[in-house]
């Protein structure tokens, strides 16, 4: 067995696994059915976006507007069923924005070849301000009485929140689309060495403009299970922890950043990891300062593990990351 | 002759002085009050404007401050210590500066200097809501030490003395005084209470989310909870959802703290989301806010001199106490 095969994903996993083993033994109740349902529960929402923003940096790129598209989108969705638009009139409207936002990130990535770090940056920026401004009245905006959200965050199927089942059907059509399909090759390709995925032919300028299209999807989706669940959306989680949260999720389960590397399975991973710490970290009543220093920590010793048992290659060095 | 003569002089003398009249008793007020506050500019810098209490002061203020010929004006950070703190500068170095600055500091330090500057600048400032290692010319506010005390009351009250008497927390964060304070006052409290005992108190990081994430875990961990105390009402929203989730709606007693807003906290209260408020109430700060720049403004306290604490009183809204006039309305404050 070499060295190499523990690679950050393999890493991320022992972590996972040690931190199961030692909470099992050491918190009871960790190991409990419902404790076991509301970890993964805890992470739907992470782990949409975290897919997303696979599905971005696989291809090369980053999407940082994506927490932004998540609340505003919502907020807006929600403030038009309150000033009398219709169910299906205000959706439209609000998928169309979410679709156009995607675009416009994925059109100044592909065709005006700005870093996507920039674009996506001034995008997510741009549509809080202009939301907030000019379309919602307040921070926080509430789901109407009566609506369907509602029941979709009641809903249980044995026992098991929606959200759950959402986030394991999209990783898995992700899981698909990234494997099996023409397209879903491509991310890989143009991710790995964008020069040469052109020169063979790929389509590459319009497949990053559906990348962005789709993490936009994905923003909205995870935006319309936090609504029904909290019954609101509350936008000031655009200041929060959360985009690092995302990124820290796919990069903690070894998808590099330079692109063309990893897949679903780091996702899981890496949220897994996520879900379990906090999640143990709340039984052992661990002070928020130190929390984040423990997912800090982890994080880094993953990264300088795998820098030292995986050395980057020539071609990556030349690249760099993004 | 001498009777008509005095008739005469006694209706001379009443005539001047009926004509001196209006002249010696003119209310000297008004002129006072006019020339004291006209044109005195008002600056508020809350930790952004987004939200029921910087809304609320805002509205209040901002009907009244016109009426004595003041100009108010607000800063919206949203939620940005950064911007809080160029809000702040910009304040201080703008031209006609302000008279009265009112912060809303998002942690103990980190306006601190900035306001020391403000005061020595010649402005008043007025810290409120949340407080801050500075002496500010008057605080206006809940005593938070104060609110964590009447919350754990109210935890006692609602589990009684046949419950587990299990209590959990979702507190705030680690560096914002109304979390420290608050969470100091219940502790306190708490050990008043023969066998009650807080079992679990993790932090939302004043995320809806996050609280309901932790807050599932407790319940899980801690199924005899029965009561919780949320340290805002921002984020208690998510507390709500997971004991809904939880289906132990009946059963544990959510207690947030808030503002008063109607929709915000009464109505929350009427649909079962939270099974109390602790309200320091916006419109009595708003007003203790205008009687003392009134106040100061008219006086010959200089910027820097006094350092009052106006707490407001808090109230417990409950399924008990709630009535009509319990909380305020920001559609309506804002319609008007």
């Amino acid at each position: 067995m070499n060295l190499s095969t523990f690679n950050q994903e393999r890493i991320v996993l022992i972590a996972t696994v040690l931190v199961v083993i030692f909470a099992a033994i050491v918190l009871p109740g960790f190991l409990n059915v419902t404790n076991l349902i509301s970890i993964v529960r805890s992470i739907s929402v992470l782990g949409i976006l975290a897919l997303g923003m696979a599905i971005v940096i696989i291809g090369r790129g980053i999407d940082l507007s994506m927490v932004a598209i998540m609340a505003m989108s919502i907020a807006w969705y929600l403030q038009m069923l309150h000033t009398g638009y219709g169910e299906t009139e205000a959706l439209m409207l609000v998928l169309l924005a979410v679709v156009f936002i995607g675009a416009v990130n994925g059109f100044l990535v592909a065709y005006a070849d700005v870093p996507p770090i920039f674009v996506t940056l001034a995008t997510g920026l741009f549509v809080f301000g202009f939301v907030r401004s000019q379309l919602i009245p307040s921070d926080a905006v509430t789901v109407p009485a009566g609506h369907w959200l509602e029941a979709v965050g009641a809903a249980r199927f044995a026992g098991i929140p929606v959200d759950v089942f959402v986030f394991l059907t999209l990783a898995f059509a992700t899981f698909l689309f990234l494997r099996f399909t023409k397209w879903g090759r491509y991310v890989y390709y143009a991710g790995d060495n964008p020069a040469a995925a052109r020169n063979i032919g790929i389509p590459v300028r319009p497949m990053l403009v559906l990348r962005y299209i789709l993490s936009a999807l994905f923003s909205f989706i995870a935006g319309l299970l936090t609504a029904a669940s909290l019954l609101s959306i509350q936008t000031r989680v655009i200041n929060s922890n959360l985009l690092y949260d995302v990124i820290l999720v796919a990069v903690i389960g070894g998808i590099g950043l330079s692109g063309g590397k990893g897949g679903v399975r780091n996702v899981l991973i890496g949220a897994a990891l996520i879900g379990i710490l906090l999640n143990v970290m709340t039984i052992a009543n661990i002070s928020l300062l130190l929390q984040n220093l423990i997912k800090s920590t982890i994080l880094l010793a993953a990264i300088i593990l795998d820098g030292w048992l995986n050395p980057r290659d020539e071609q990556t060095a030349q690249q760099g990351d993004i | 002759m001498n009777v008509l003569k005095s008739a005469f002089s006694a209706i001379a003398i009443a005539t001047a002085a009926f004509a001196a009249l209006p002249a010696a008793a003119q209310d000297p007020g008004p002129e006072a009050y006019k020339n004291a506050l006209e044109g005195k500019r008002i600056v508020m810098v809350p930790m952004a404007m987004g939200f029921d209490l910087a809304q609320g002061w805002a509205g209040y203020l901002s009907k009244e401050i016109p009426n004595f010929g003041g100009v108010f004006e607000t800063r919206d950070p949203n939620w940005s210590v950064e911007a809080g703190a160029q809000a702040i500068a910009e304040a201080i170095t703008s031209d006609p500066k302000p008279d009265v600055l009112i912060v809303m500091a998002p942690d103990m330090n980190s306006y601190s200097k900035l306001m020391r500057r403000a005061q020595k600048a010649g402005i008043f400032v007025f810290l409120i809501d949340n407080p801050a290692n500075f002496k500010a010319d008057a605080f206006f506010g809940g005593d938070w030490t104060e609110m964590g005390r009447i919350e754990a009351k109210e935890a006692v009250r609602a589990c009684g003395d046949s419950s587990s008497k299990q209590i959990g927390l979702v507190q705030g964060d680690q560096t914002n005084a109304t979390s420290l304070f608050q969470y100091n006052g219940i502790v306190e409290e708490m050990a008043k209470h023969e066998g009650f005992e807080i079992v679990s108190e993790p932090f939302s990081n004043w995320d809806a989310t996050t609280s309901r994430t932790v807050t599932t875990t407790m319940l899980q961990q801690h199924p005899d909870i029965c009561a919780i105390i949320d340290f805002w009402d921002g984020d208690a929203v998510g507390a709500a959802a997971a004991i809904r989730e939880a289906g132990m709606s009946d059963k544990v007693h959510l207690i947030a703290n808030g503002g008063g807003e109607k929709s915000a906290n009464c109505d929350a209260i009427k649909n079962g989301t939270y099974g109390a408020v602790v309200s320091t109430s916006v419109r009595r700060e708003s007003y203790d806010m205008l009687a003392m720049m009134k106040y100061l403004l008219q006086s010959n306290v200089k910027p820097g001199d006094a350092a009052t604490y106006i707490y407001t009183d808090t109230d417990t809204i409950n399924d008990l106490t709630m009535t009509d006039s319990s909380c305020w309305d920001l559609s309506a404050l804002t319609a008007q």
